[in-house]
């Protein structure tokens, strides 16, 4: 029964976790190593150039992210939770998807967004508080950011019900939903509900779990006795539990998970394995909770280090091709710095104007009010008694 | 013109959705085979399929979240909340999600979801069964609020609730579901988000919304045996509130008692009599009164007589204004 074991966080702080040999036995392609693995359930066979791609995906979101870091530091953002440590989970399934799924992401997905090849600037633009994360949804098959946890698993049950309802599955062509949470998400009912309605309905969704051990402070021992890939099982939901640092194995599941729910059998949760390497947004302070020698233990489980290591010993890239990943990161990461200092305020109306499809008599009001009373502030004063009229 | 019950008037209300709105559904617990708890829905399922009625796991979080979902996918449903008192496990959904994806998204998505809430007391039920959780949904910007008060609004407010792209959080008072009344199924009512005046007078003004339209029109009745012309207002919408109507009437009498089954306190009544004193100020010959639930949670049923808004507590309302 060793895969039924976690390892148990009840260790003293100073010592890292148990060594991988009493690891919970997950799907592994790629070992931290950076050795090729083989899995009887699951293989990868992809081109040369996709291999490579991978490597660019990894390191251009690692880079990315590091900048939204470096601009909340900067004062250029309000907030910034960072996804490093998890590139390999998120570019995995993300390049996993087929162009006619559809995402559901929690607010920590600018990898999978990456790999979607949407504009970057909405995830930045709402964390510089410019506006409330709004994108053309409906064309980029990628949902806005949830803030609330695990609210989103329901909108994705909901989603892949209409999905099935509009007769979109069953054939290779079909469109699967994949909705993105962490660990701390699975002890919200509203996951939980998400799970019993994908079970009953036989929804073509695929919940992916990045458990990165920490919700904000709080380890897996606080969120639940048994895994999520296990406790799917209890939905009648197959759990798949996946090296989450892994992005050969997380791509192999993740299309795995996505084909069976596009072909009509139904949901699955994959669990991948994965560690935050940051704290849980630029606002918290990690060092209360946990300390060098863990971090030290994930840093030598490095996603994009191993794949590295892989695509060199495999002949697929050299030194050169790295450089010039390297170089194209940093351009894109200039590019986007660029364009999210160039963001500005929104006007006061705009808060007005799209709560309503109609707009109430009230709001409407309310809306000039608030308009005419910033003008009049903006008016050169004249002294006392100046009136606008 | 034909007499049907409230429950009636929604039923074919709904029925006609259905038939004119090909995406649209009804979901919620037992409203498929069994046709609702109150029979609202009954034969809906027969008639379009379980595909279109859908009987849902029992989690009222999942059936507004799913119903985001499913309008995220062009659906419009149509879900029932089986009482007041249920509705609180569903109030993420409905407050920060249902209420706020469209403004979230700069308008792109809207969400054209109808959530059917049974409300209110005197059915002598046991807790949880008599709420009336209005004023929680009023104060949410993104939702529209209305309650219906007779057969002839429950069949076409429900109507015009499914037509719109905006949530509407949809109150029926489950006291009334079966009185009868005058349903006119071919000459559409009053906008959604009109209040109605039901009885004119220049006494007094009641402002009353659902079951308590009732009360406020045989308080009048009652009061005019006295001599007193009492004026009746429905609000039929509590976000938005049709103000001018309002303002017309106390202009006009000076006087205004609002009459709800919620407790008082912050309640719909509470916005009323502060707007009514903003807009209305110099016509007012005395403060505006309330006749509401207590501030206590709604009471074990033996004493819901005492608790709720009736005939006696509206009229002494009516002669404290009158002795200002």
């Amino acid at each position: 029964m060793g895969d039924t074991q976690r390892p148990a966080k009840k260790t003293v702080k100073s010592r890292p976790k148990p060594a991988s040999t009493n690891e919970p036995q997950f799907v592994q392609l790629l070992s931290p190593e950076g050795r090729r693995v083989k899995h009887p359930d699951y293989d990868i066979d992809l081109s040369d150039e996709e291999y490579r791609g991978l490597y660019r995906d990894l390191v251009i979101t690692r880079e990315l992210d590091a900048q939204g870091t470096a601009l909340q530091r900067q004062g250029q953002l309000g907030l910034w939770p960072s996804l490093l440590g998890q590139e390999a989970a998120q570019v995995g399934s993300g390049r996993a998807l087929r162009p006619q799924d559809t995402v559901f992401p929690a607010y920590r997905e600018l990898g999978v967004q990456w790999c979607r090849g949407i504009d970057l600037i909405s995830s930045f633009a709402l964390f510089r508080g410019v506006d409330l994360g709004g994108r053309d949804t409906v064309a980029d098959r990628f949902n806005m950011y949830a803030i609330v946890i695990a609210s989103q698993t329901l909108h994705a049950a909901g989603y892949a019900m209409g999905v099935a309802m509009d007769g979109a599955v069953g054939t290779e062509d079909g469109e699967a939903v994949i909705v993105y949470h962490g660990d701390g998400a699975t002890s919200e009912g509203d996951f939980n509900e998400a799970l019993v309605w994908a079970g009953v309905f036989n929804s073509p969704l695929v919940f992916f779990c990045q458990n990165n051990q920490y919700a904000i402070s709080e380890t897996n021992a606080r969120q639940f006795r048994l895994p999520p890939y296990r406790r799917a099982e209890g939905f009648g939901v197959p759990g798949i539990f996946v090296d989450g640092n892994d992005v050969l194995a997380t791509y192999a599941v993740t299309r795995g998970a996505l084909d069976r729910a596009r072909g009509g059998e139904g949901p699955s949760l994959v669990e991948a394995y994965t560690y935050r390497m940051q704290p849980h947004t630029t606002s918290d302070d990690a060092t209360r909770y946990r300390d060098e020698a863990e971090l030290d233990f994930w840093r030598a489980k490095d996603p994009v280090v191993r794949y590295r290591k892989w695509l060199a010993a495999e002949g697929l890239a050299d030194e050169s091709y790295f450089a010039a990943i390297d170089t194209e990161a940093g351009e894109q990461v200039r590019a986007l710095r660029a364009r999210v200092m160039a963001l500005t305020d929104p006007e006061v109306s705009e808060m007005f104007d799209n709560v309503y499809a109609q707009m109430p008599a009230g709001i409407a009001a309310q809306r000039a009010e608030a308009v005419e009373f910033q003008a009049s502030l903006a008016e050169p004063s004249t002294g006392a008694g100046s009136d606008v009229r | 013109m034909t007499t049907m019950s409230m429950i009636k008037g929604l039923n074919e209300g709904l029925r006609r959705v259905l038939e004119d709105q090909p995406k649209s559904l009804v979901m919620g617990e037992d409203v498929g085979r069994l046709g609702g708890v109150f029979r609202v829905t009954d034969g809906l399922q027969k008639d379009f399929g379980s595909d279109r009625i859908i009987d849902t796991p029992l989690a009222e979080s999942g059936i507004i979240g799913t119903a985001i979902g499913l309008a995220m996918r062009g659906y419009r449903p149509i879900c029932e909340i089986q009482f007041d008192g249920f509705v609180y496990p569903a109030f993420d959904q409905l407050v920060s999600q249902l209420a706020k994806i469209p403004n979230r998204s700069g308008g792109r998505i809207r969400l054209p979801v109808v959530v059917r809430i049974p409300y209110g007391g005197g059915i002598g039920a046991i807790e949880h069964h008599s709420e009336s959780p209005e004023a929680y949904f009023a104060h949410t910007a993104g939702l529209k609020v209305v309650t219906c008060s007779n057969p002839a609004d429950a069949y076409w407010m429900i109507q015009q609730a499914a037509a719109g792209d905006d949530p509407v959080i949809f109150f029926e008072p489950k006291r009334r579901y079966h009185g009868k009344g005058e349903v006119d199924t071919e000459k559409p009512g009053l906008d959604l988000h009109r209040a109605r005046t039901v009885r004119e007078g220049r006494t007094a003004t009641l402002i009353a919304y659902g079951p308590t339209v009732d009360v406020a029109e045989n308080a009048a009745k009652a009061a005019a045996e006295e001599g007193l012309d009492l004026e009746v207002v429905d609000l039929r919408s509590l976000s938005p509130i049709d103000w001018e109507p309002l303002f017309a009437s106390v202009r006009k009498t000076g006087r205004a008692v609002v009459v709800h089954e919620a407790p008082g306190n912050v309640g719909i009544g509470a916005e009323v009599a502060a707007r009514l004193t903003e807009e209305c100020f110099y016509s007012l010959e005395a403060p505006v009164l309330r006749v509401t639930g207590y501030d206590v949670p709604y009471p074990a049923s033996r004493l819901e007589d005492d608790y709720l808004p009736n005939l006696d507590r509206v009229l002494d309302a009516v002669d404290r204004s009158l002795e200002h």
